[in-house]
């Protein structure tokens, strides 16, 4: 994951990303991109993918980048736009969506907040030769969107908001991210977590149990709250 | 004691503004002190890398005069009142100051326009609407001016509630709060390192306001004036270090940068507790207005004075004037 001395690898990466090198990325390796990213959320792939409109721009021929991303923006009075900072938004709520945008789209580097399970990165991102990179912190806004050289374009802003349109950003040095899934579909998050669980146990040892039992967290109806 | 001068509105209506741009922008010192220190006995490489880039972030965003995030979380206000002060136009114009306030500061700095309609999803593009911002009040004996601070704190994550008992005791405090650590800290969810605020006791809603009150108005190294509960803000804070998990839910020790707890007294037979995260964007800012004119700024709310902490009451029961009089 990182080398003994604790520091990372790092790694520039040109838009459209090739396959060699995905191949070449490691969990834990630090990325920052040059080149163009769009925005996609949910609007984007609802309006796509469930609503059957074509996307503003041919994606394929764009970039290979999609950012789950909502900017902190605003809209001069001569059209232009001015963005502040980017944060992205937690990418396990569009699971449902990625197999189909990932065909759709041609995208092979997902850029969002949080990752997605194993089980979406081996049925999903694999087969499509894509992986995922982390955005840091995840409060680094203000270093995101020192990244954004441009904003070439916004499209949808008009019905769909300032959070929710497809904006296209011309990129440089678009970081710090990491990898935090590779092309075997290898999580950095879950093998994180599969160590921190080791240790879960001993915390809790000597606690006496609840007076009443955890609900809402639940789904067996059947439980009661005693007992 | 003569009245003191009105405080202007217009006034009011641009330390509104300046305490939003503030927030949104510059990390208060004392969770940046509170973040480099860990960042240098981090011994997780990934977690480290994290705190080295938030430090980054921090720099930047003051440098080119952005928000440090680009969520803009929640913002809302709590206005302390002093018991002399006087508004121009009174509090209905005081709340449409701060409303305006925020309508500007999300267009000039910018700041992303967060707030919808629940169910529409309306957004007015501004961070006002139903409800929004939130504006809280509290207020101070023998004090002519008014505070005002607002606070921008990450929506989604890192926050909940339990009902507790009696028996359920300190261990239970600590299940209760290692559980939302853990659940809430894997992936970084809740942006940890975080300020961890615990409301104790009240009724639910007491609860909930007290715990936010406590992460979001309290800075780091603060801590509570009775020593029993002092004694249990380190206790957990060094609980929560101790987990395994540092930023970003990697395998480290940073995840409590400092823990606060708040209390209020509750139902004889209930212990309710509500846990709260600050996040990796602590925004908070606050404006002290006095009449004469003068607006200062800090970063430490001052919300929870001894006034507002009291727990006596200026009455005697009868059993005890009998005694006393025996
Ligand atoms: S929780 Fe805080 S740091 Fe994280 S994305 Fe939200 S506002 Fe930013």
């Amino acid at each position: 994951m990182a080398e003994p001395s604790g520091k990372l690898k790092e790694v520039r990466l040109t838009t459209p990303v090739r396959h060699e090198d995905l191949r070449r990325l490691e969990l834990g390796d630090v990325v920052y991109l040059d080149g163009l990213i769009y925005t996609g959320r949910e609007s984007v792939y609802k309006r796509v993918l469930q609503d059957g409109v074509a996307p503003p721009v041919d994606l394929k021929a764009l970039t290979n980048v999609n950012f789950h991303c909502s900017p902190a923006a605003s809209r001069n009075a001569d059209g232009t736009f001015n963005v502040g900072a980017v944060t992205a938004t937690a990418s396990f709520r569009f699971s449902k969506w990625l197999p189909k945008w990932l065909e759709v789209s041609g995208a092979k580097v997902i850029v969002g907040k949080g990752g997605m399970s194993e089980q979406d990165y081996r049925d999903t991102f694999v087969p499509a030769g894509a992986v995922y990179l982390t955005t840091v912190g995840y409060g680094t806004g203000a270093l995101l969107g020192r990244g954004i050289k441009r904003v070439r374009d916004a499209h949808w802003i008009d019905d769909l908001g300032i959070a929710q349109a497809m904006w296209v950003f011309e990129v440089e040095k678009f970081g710090p991210l990491l990898v935090e899934s590779d092309l075997d579909g290898n999580s950095l998050f879950e093998r994180n977590n599969r160590i921190v669980n080791q240790g879960l146990a001993r915390l809790y040892e000597g606690l006496k149990p609840p007076s009443l039992a955890r609900y809402g967290e639940t789904d067996d109806r059947r439980d009661e709250l005693i007992g | 004691m003569p009245h003191a001068p009105k405080i202007a509105a217009d006034r009011i209506e641009e330390a509104a503004h300046t305490v939003m741009a503030k927030a949104g922008i510059e990390i208060p010192d004392d969770y940046l002190h509170g973040i480099q220190a860990m960042a240098s006995t981090e011994s997780g490489d990934l977690s480290a890398f994290v705190l080295r880039a938030m430090l980054e972030n921090w720099e930047a965003a003051k440098a080119d005069r952005r928000p440090m995030c680009a969520d803009t979380g929640v913002p809302r206000y709590y206005v302390k009142i002093g018991n002399e002060a006087r508004i121009e136009g009174g509090p209905v114009e005081l709340e449409r100051r701060i409303r305006r306030a925020t309508a500007r500061a999300t267009h000039d700095v910018p700041l992303r326009p967060n707030r919808v309609h629940p169910l529409s999803r309306r957004d007015n593009d501004n961070n006002v609407g139903i409800n929004a911002p939130e504006i809280e009040y509290s207020f101070e004996p023998d004090a002519d001016w008014i505070d005002v601070t607002t606070v921008h704190k990450g929506g989604l994550f890192g926050t909940d509630y339990r009902m507790l008992f009696p028996a359920d005791g300190v261990d239970g405090i600590k299940r209760f709060y290692l559980d939302t650590l853990i659940a809430f800290g894997k992936r970084g969810l809740a942006c940890q390192p975080a300020i961890v605020g615990i409301g104790l006791g009240g009724s639910k809603d007491t609860c909930m306001v007290l715990g936010k009150q406590a992460a979001c108005l309290r800075v780091v190294g603060d801590r509570n004036p009775d020593p029993e509960i002092a004694a249990l803000e380190d206790e957990l804070k060094t609980l929560g270090n101790s987990i395994g998990m540092g930023a970003m839910g990697f395998v480290g020790s940073s995840m409590v940068v400092d823990c606060h707890i708040e209390v209020g007294y509750t139902h004889t037979g209930g212990m309710p507790m509500s846990v709260h995260c600050f996040c990796l964007s602590s925004r908070r800012a606050t404006a002290r207005l006095h009449p004469d004119g003068r607006i200062e700024y800090r970063t430490d709310p001052e919300w929870f004075t001894p006034y507002l902490r009291r727990d006596t009451v200026e009455w005697q029961s009868p059993a005890a004037s009998s005694k006393k009089s025996a």
